[in-house]
């Protein structure tokens, strides 16, 4: 288990150096290798963000698919967002609403969160436990299980998958 | 061609910028300063990308990082500041 | 050929830049027109985000030698964006800052406890959201 935190942190940072250096040449590869090294033996001993990755080959396809879900509902958001703007009468119908999640792990969480930030109308308050308190710039459900399968339901089945 | 339109980028962005600012002089509590400042670092990281390539110069994205980053802090810091729970 | 399609790209990267530039535009126009400041927050995340993802990705079509930069910086933007926006919403609740008189139901009060709102006393829970 702290092996496999200790590895991904290694993996990220080397990432992060490969993109930010721009090129695969030998003599950016091999510094790269001993920053990511000394940082990621540094900065890790209690780190246990990716313990509840779960690293199967089930959980990589579906990252990919919530990252397509994730990308069509922004476009959708923005459409959203230019038409409200853009209409003289401003149709908004705002209000906080409540939610509830299923999923444990708290990276699964964070993730929804940010997911619910950038979808059609919807932008996350504060989280108290396993409810989520939104402001909703439409109102459609008041109670919380519709507001829940109207809001989380799109992204949760993908995140149990991918954090549990 | 290429770079009209990406001129035409930069000043519709520019534009955006100067709409904001108009929100950050007006803004009724500081919070609204908040957001107005936000909106304007982000357009300034689109506005130094579009100068960079303009200018063809590949060391402008690393101020475009940075800049992001600071952002990224400082309003943070500012909020939980206002929050009183610094 | 081969250089008329070089050159596509390039014109397809100036538009797709071009139209992020128009939503960074709708992000300042819905900041200026909004009423309250949890709905300026709304245009301004979503709005900004996909501007910048937008900006972004079409310069990444004109110069793809750069493309390992700017594609820290949409990771980046992604990643932050939301977060920094939830921050201030959270403060903004906190202080206590008015909703717009338009706010039909309101779930979380300040202290943090969760209440039921009906059809009957919304009304009332408005006005004293208000108050504070």
């Amino acid at each position: 288990m702290k092996f496999k935190n200790w590895f991904l942190m290694f993996i990220i940072v080397f990432i992060v150096w490969i993109l930010l250096n721009n090129s695969f040449q030998i003599d950016i590869l091999i510094p790269g290798i001993i920053v990511a090294f000394l940082v990621s033996s540094l900065f890790c001993k209690r780190c246990n963000l990716f313990s509840e990755i779960i690293l199967t080959p089930k959980a990589f396809v579906y990252t990919f698919i919530y990252l397509g879900v994730f990308f069509i509902e922004l476009i959708k958001s923005n459409l959203d967002v230019a038409r409200r703007v853009l209409t003289p009468s401003l149709p908004i119908n705002p209000g906080i609403v409540e939610v509830k999640t299923t999923l444990k792990s708290k990276f699964g969480r964070m993730l929804l969160a940010n997911s619910i930030t950038l979808t059609p109308g919807t932008l996350t308050v504060e989280v108290i436990d396993d409810s989520f308190f939104i402001h909703w710039i439409d109102v459609k459900e008041d109670t919380v299980e519709a507001a829940s399968k109207e809001i989380v339901k799109k992204f949760e089945k993908y995140l149990e998958v991918i954090y549990g | 061609m290429v770079n009209t339109i990406l001129t035409i980028a930069l000043v519709l962005i520019m534009l955006s910028m100067v709409i904001a600012l108009i929100r950050f002089i007006l803004g009724p509590s500081s919070l609204d300063r908040v957001v107005a400042f936000d909106i304007m670092t982000i357009a300034s990281i689109a506005m130094i990308a579009v100068l960079s390539n303009l200018a063809g110069r590949i060391i402008y994205l690393d101020i475009a990082i940075v800049y992001g980053l600071l952002s990224f802090l400082a309003v943070i810091i500012i909020a939980k500041y206002l929050e009183k729970s610094l | 050929m081969w250089e008329i399609k070089i050159y596509n790209m390039e014109l397809l990267g100036a538009i797709i830049t071009l139209m992020g530039s128009l939503v960074l535009l709708i992000a300042a126009i819905g900041l200026i027109r909004m009423p309250d400041i949890y709905n300026r927050l709304q245009v301004g995340t979503k709005a900004t985000t996909l501007g910048t993802i937008m900006s972004l990705f079409g310069l990444l079509l004109i110069m793809p030698d750069w493309s390992g930069k700017f594609i820290l910086l949409i990771l980046f933007i992604m990643m932050t964006n939301p977060v920094s926006s939830h921050v201030v919403a959270r403060a903004a609740y906190f202080i206590k800052i008015p909703f717009t008189s338009r706010t039909v139901v309101n779930k979380l009060k300040p202290d943090g406890n969760v209440i039921n709102v009906s059809v009957e006393n919304q009304k009332e829970v408005i006005t004293e959201s208000l108050k504070h």
